[in-house]
C-alpha cells in the first residue's frame, strides 16, 4: 500500500516528521481563519450592498489580520467570581477539539496527518469534546447568560449529532469503510461518482440518488447547528444572550473560541467534502488529478461549502430554542432513518 | 417504604430554581436603556419586572423653566426616531391656546414631513424587529433607504435627527427647489425595498415561526391599558388618531387604516403588530403622493408665527397620531411666556406597561420579540 | 356626547361630590369632582352605557401652590367623545383612591404622578417609584423642590 503522507516518504517517521506533520494543518487552520473572516465581513457586505472593510490594505484585505492584532492586545479579564481554572482552560479545551478532528482529514491522496480506520468514528468523538468546553466555559464565567448559553448549546450539539451521525453511517454502509481516505480514494472517476450521487455504481444506483443527495442536505443542516451558525445560532444568540457562553470573555481567549468557531466550520464542510462531494477528487475524471491538484480540489469544495454556510448565517433569521430541537428531533431524526434504511436495503440487495 | 414509593419522593424533591436575570440597562436587545427583571423557570418566562428611569431627564420640570419656543428641542428629544410627529402635537396646542390659524401651506408641509418621518420610524421598528429575531440583513436594507428620507428632512431643517422644525403657527423654514422630486424618489426607493423584506423576512418561515402566536395582545386587555398606534391595531382595533379625531388635514387624504388581520397567527401577535407596520409605510407613501399634488406652492410658512408667546390662561391636552402610537401633550398656560405644567404622554411609556402582561409564558428568547414589537424608545419612556 | 351632559349625569347621581364643569374656550370641558369619589365616578364613566370611557389616555398631577391636582384625560373609543376629569387635593394629606383597577394603563400613570408630585394613590397594588430612583427623596414637580446637593456622595448637578 502506497504512502498516505508525503511528510513520511520525505523525512521518514521520526520526531522532525511528527512536529511538521502536527504543524501543517495549524498553520493551515491560522491561514485559512484569517481568509475565513475576510470573507464573513466582504460576503455579508455584498449581500447587504455594503463594500465592508475597505481601510486596511487594498480593498480591506488585511482587516483580518487586524482584527487578530487588536483581540491580542485586549485587556484578558477573568471575572473575580469564577472558577478561574476551569474558565482559563476552557477556550483550550474547544480549540483543541477543533484542531484535534484535522489529524484525520484527508486533504490529498498524499497527505493526511494519521490515516486511521476509524477516522469518521474519531471525528465524531473529538468533536464531542468541544460540547466539553462550551459548558466549562459557560459554567464557570458564573453568569447566567453564560450558563444559559452553554446549556442551550450542549442540548444542540447532542441533538444535532445524531442525524449527523446517521448521514454519515450510510456513507460509511455505501463505501464499506471508516477510512476517509478510503471513501475519498472510492469516489475517483469523476463528479458522477461521488455519494452525494449516489457514490460508484452501475446505472442501478440511480435508486439511492434521492437518498444520498437528501442526506448531504441533511448533513449540511446538522452541521450548520453544530458549529452553532445561524440559523441555529441560539447559544451565542446575541438578541438575548448578549454573547451566550462566551459572554465573559475577551482578549486572547476570545480568540480562541473565535478561531475554534472557525476551525469547526472547516471540519464540517471537510468531512461533508470528504463523504459526498468526492474528496480530493477531481470532478473531471483523470483531468486535473493528482496528489497537488487533490489537495487544490480539497480545500476549493470545503471553501465552496463554508461560503454556503456564511451566505445562510446573512439570510435567514434565527430559530428558538424549541424549535431547533423540533426540527433536529421530529424532521431531520426520521428524515436520516428512513435514508439510513433506504440505502442500507439497496446495499443489501445490490 | 417500596422502592417506588422512594423514588417519588426524590422526585417531588426535585424542585428546580427560578432564575431570575437581568436585562439591561446595558444588553443589546432592550433597545435603550431599558431594564427588565426577568424571572425565568428553564427558558419560560415567569414574570418581568420592568424598572425604568435610566434615561429621566427631567424634561416636564425643564418645561417650567423654558419659553414655549424653548421647548421644542427638547421634544424632539423625547421620541428621537420620530422626532417631527412629536412636536406636531405640542405646537398645535399652543395654536389652539393662542387661536392662530395656520396657512394652508404649512398643513401640507407638516403632514409631508410627519409621514415622511413616519416611514423613517417604521422602517427601523420593522428592521430591529427583524434584527431581534436574528436577521441582519433587512436591518441593513432599512437603513440604507431611511438614510434618503433623513436628507430630505436635513435639506429641510438643517439636522438630521433632531429637527427642531416646527414653530407655533407656521415652520422654520420653507421648501427647498426639488422638495418635490425628492420626496416622490423616496417613495418608490421605500416601496421597492418593502417588497424586498416582505419576501426576505416577513413571509420567510423561521421568521414566521417565531413571532406568529407569540405576545397575543387582545383588544380589551390593549384598550384597558390604553396601547396605542400599530400596538393596537395590531390586535385588531381600526383606531387612528388620523381618522377617527381627524387634526390638520388628514380629513381630506384618502387612505386606509391597516389593522391585524390574522394572516398568519393569530390577531395581536408579534407578527400582526409588525405587519400593520410595513402596510402603514404604504399608506404614508400614499398620503405623501396626495398631499404633494394639493400643496400650494406659494406663501410664507412664517406668515403666522408670533414673536413672542403669552399663552392665557388656559389648559389643552392635545394628542396625535405617532408612528408609535398617541402622543399627547397637556399644556397648563398661566400668562406668561412659561407652562405652568407640561405633561408628556408617551406613547412608548404606556405601550410598553402592557409587557408584564403579555410576556408571561413565553420563551426568553419570545420575550425579546414581544419588546421589540411594541417598539419603545427610551427617550419617550423616562422623558 | 357633550360635556354639559355628561356633567348632569354625573350631577344626578352623585350629587355634591361633583363640583362644578368649565367649559370655556380655548380649554378642553372639565368637569371637578370630589377627591374622595374619583373611584366611583371614573367607574361609572366607564361602565355607563352612554358614557364608554374605555380609554384613559393620560393622568397628570398638578401643584396648585395650596393643593395638589389630578387630571384625568378620558375618551371613549366607541362613541368618540372626551372628557376632563379634575380633582384637587390637599398638600398635607395627599392621598386619593387609585383608578388602576379600572384602567389598568394608570398603573405606571400613577407611578409617575406620585414620583413626581406626590400624590398617594389608595389601592394601586405597587406604589413605588418609576423614573426617579427608588430611594430619591422629594417629589421634583412640586413648586417649592429644592434638588439635593448630594445622593449616595455623588454630587447632583442640575
Amino acid at each position: 500500500m502506497e504512502s498516505t503522507n508525503f511528510v513520511w516518504d520525505l523525512m521518514g517517521r521520526n520526531l522532525g516528521g511528527v512536529l511538521i506533520v502536527i504543524s501543517l494543518p495549524l498553520f493551515f487552520v491560522l491561514l485559512y481563519a484569517l481568509i475565513a473572516i475576510l470573507a464573513e465581513l466582504k460576503i455579508s457586505a455584498w449581500i447587504q450592498e455594503r463594500l465592508g472593510p475597505m481601510r486596511t490594505g487594498p480593498w480591506g484585505i488585511l482587516q483580518p489580520v487586524a482584527e487578530v492584532i487588536k483581540l491580542l492586545q485586549k485587556e484578558d479579564i477573568t471575572p473575580d467570581q469564577s472558577s478561574k481554572l476551569l474558565y482559563n482552560l476552557a477556550p483550550f479545551i474547544i480549540f483543541t477539539g477543533a484542531y484535534a478532528a484535522f489529524a484525520v482529514i484527508p486533504f490529498s491522496e498524499a497527505f493526511v496527518p494519521a490515516d486511521i480506520n476509524l477516522g469518521l468514528f474519531y471525528v465524531f468523538a473529538i468533536g464531542s469534546i468541544s460540547a466539553m468546553g462550551i459548558v466549562m466555559g459557560g459554567w464557570a464565567s458564573n453568569n447566567k447568560y453564560s450558563l444559559m448559553g452553554a446549556m442551550r448549546s450542549v442540548s444542540q450539539l447532542i441533538s444535532y449529532e445524531i442525524p449527523a451521525a446517521m448521514a454519515i453511517l450510510s456513507v460509511v454502509v455505501l463505501a464499506s469503510s471508516m477510512n476517509m481516505q478510503e471513501i475519498s480514494r472510492a469516489q475517483g472517476g469523476g463528479f458522477w461518482n461521488w455519494y452525494i450521487f449516489g457514490g460508484p455504481g452501475t446505472w442501478t444506483k440511480i435508486w439511492v440518488v434521492p437518498f444520498t443527495f437528501g442526506l448531504t442536505i441533511i448533513y449540511f443542516i446538522a452541521s450548520l447547528a453544530e458549529t452553532n451558525r445561524v440559523p441555529f445560532d441560539i447559544p451565542e444568540g446575541e438578541s438575548e444572550l448578549v454573547a451566550g457562553f462566551h459572554t465573559e470573555y475577551s482578549g486572547m481567549k476570545f480568540a480562541m473560541f473565535f478561531f475554534a468557531e472557525y476551525a469547526n466550520m472547516f471540519v464540517v464542510a471537510a468531512v461533508l467534502t470528504t463523504i459526498f462531494l468526492g474528496g480530493w477528487n477531481s470532478p473531471f475524471g483523470d483531468f486535473m488529478q493528482g496528489p497537488w491538484w487533490g489537495s487544490f480540489w480539497f480545500i476549493l469544495k470545503s471553501f465552496v461549502v463554508v461560503l454556503f454556510q456564511i451566505w445562510i448565517r446573512w439570510t435567514l433569521p434565527r430559530f428558538r430554542v424549541d424549535q431547533l430541537m423540533y426540527v433536529g428531533w421530529k424532521v431531520l431524526l426520521p428524515l436520516s432513518f428512513v435514508c439510513f434504511m433506504a440505502i442500507s436495503l439497496f446495499v443489501m440487495l445490490k | 417504604m417500596s422502592e417506588k414509593k422512594r423514588l417519588d419522593l426524590e422526585y417531588s424533591q426535585l424542585d428546580s430554581d427560578r432564575m431570575r436575570i437581568n436585562v439591561g440597562p446595558q444588553h443589546p436587545s432592550t433597545h435603550g436603556v431599558l431594564r427588565l427583571e426577568v424571572e425565568v423557570d428553564g427558558e419560560i418566562v415567569t414574570e418581568v419586572v420592568p424598572h425604568l428611569g435610566y434615561l429621566h431627564r427631567s424634561f416636564e420640570k425643564h418645561c417650567e423653566s423654558m419659553t414655549y419656543q424653548q421647548i421644542i428641542p427638547y421634544i424632539d428629544r423625547m421620541d428621537y426616531i420620530s422626532a417631527m410627529n412629536s412636536e406636531w402635537p405640542y405646537v398645535m396646542a399652543l395654536e389652539k391656546m393662542l387661536d392662530i390659524k395656520v396657512p394652508e401651506k404649512v398643513e401640507y408641509l407638516r403632514v409631508i414631513v410627519a409621514e415622511l418621518n413616519r416611514i423613517a420610524n417604521h422602517q427601523i421598528a420593522v428592521a430591529t424587529f427583524g434584527l431581534d429575531a436574528g436577521a441582519f440583513t433587512p436591518f441593513l436594507f432599512y437603513f440604507r433607504d431611511r438614510e434618503f428620507i433623513i436628507w430630505i428632512l436635513e435639506k429641510l431643517s438643517g439636522a438630521r435627527l433632531l429637527y427642531n422644525y416646527f414653530r407655533v403657527g407656521g415652520m422654520a423654514a420653507d421648501i427647498y427647489n426639488g422638495f418635490r422630486e425628492d420626496c416622490l424618489s423616496v417613495i418608490e426607493k421605500v416601496r421597492k425595498t418593502n417588497a424586498e423584506v416582505m419576501d426576505l423576512l416577513i413571509y420567510n418561515r423561521i421568521f414566521i415561526q417565531r413571532t406568529a402566536n407569540v405576545g397575543i395582545l387582545t383588544p380589551d386587555v390593549a384598550i384597558n391599558y390604553a396601547c396605542s398606534g400599530p400596538v393596537l391595531r395590531g390586535s385588531g382595533v381600526a383606531y387612528d388618531l388620523r381618522r377617527n379625531e381627524p387634526y390638520s388635514i388628514y380629513d381630506r387624504f384618502d387612505f386606509d387604516i391597516p389593522v391585524g388581520k390574522g394572516e398568519v397567527g393569530v390577531v395581536g401577535d408579534c407578527w400582526n403588530r409588525n405587519m400593520v407596520r410595513m402596510h402603514e409605510m404604504e399608506q404614508s407613501c400614499r398620503i405623501i403622493e396626495q398631499a404633494l399634488e394639493q400643496m400650494p406652492m406659494e406663501g410664507d410658512v412664517k406668515a403666522n408665527v408670533p414673536r413672542r408667546i403669552k399663552v392665557p390662561k388656559s389648559e389643552v391636552y392635545m394628542r396625535a397620531e405617532n408612528p408609535k402610537g398617541e402622543v399627547g401633550f397637556y399644556v397648563v398656560g398661566n400668562g406668561t411666556d412659561k407652562p405652568e405644567r407640561l405633561k408628556a404622554r408617551g406613547a412608548s411609556f404606556v405601550n410598553l406597561s402592557v409587557i408584564p402582561e403579555i410576556s408571561k409564558g413565553y420563551m426568553f428568547a419570545d420575550l425579546i420579540l414581544i419588546l421589540g414589537s411594541i417598539d419603545i424608545v427610551l427617550g419617550e419612556v423616562d422623558r | 356626547m357633550l360635556a354639559t351632559e355628561i356633567f348632569q349625569r354625573l350631577s344626578s347621581e352623585f350629587g355634591e361630590k361633583v363640583l362644578g364643569l368649565f367649559d370655556q374656550q380655548p380649554s378642553d370641558p372639565a368637569i371637578s369632582i370630589a377627591p374622595e369619589a374619583i373611584f366611583d365616578i371614573c367607574h361609572t364613566l366607564r361602565d355607563d352605557e352612554e358614557m364608554q370611557f374605555d380609554y384613559l389616555m393620560s393622568l397628570s398631577g398638578l401643584d396648585l401652590g395650596e393643593k395638589l391636582g389630578m387630571v384625568y384625560h378620558l375618551c371613549s373609543m366607541q362613541l368618540g367623545h372626551r372628557i376632563v376629569i379634575k380633582a384637587e387635593v390637599d398638600k398635607a394629606n395627599p392621598i386619593v383612591p387609585s383608578v388602576e383597577r379600572l384602567w389598568r394603563t394608570a398603573d405606571w400613570h400613577e407611578r409617575e404622578t406620585y414620583d413626581l408630585v406626590g400624590i398617594h394613590f389608595e389601592g394601586h397594588h405597587n406604589m413605588i417609584r418609576i423614573l426617579c430612583p427608588y430611594d430619591w427623596e422629594g417629589h421634583p414637580l412640586r413648586k417649592d423642590y429644592q434638588v439635593p446637593e448630594m445622593y449616595h456622595g455623588m454630587k447632583v448637578t442640575y
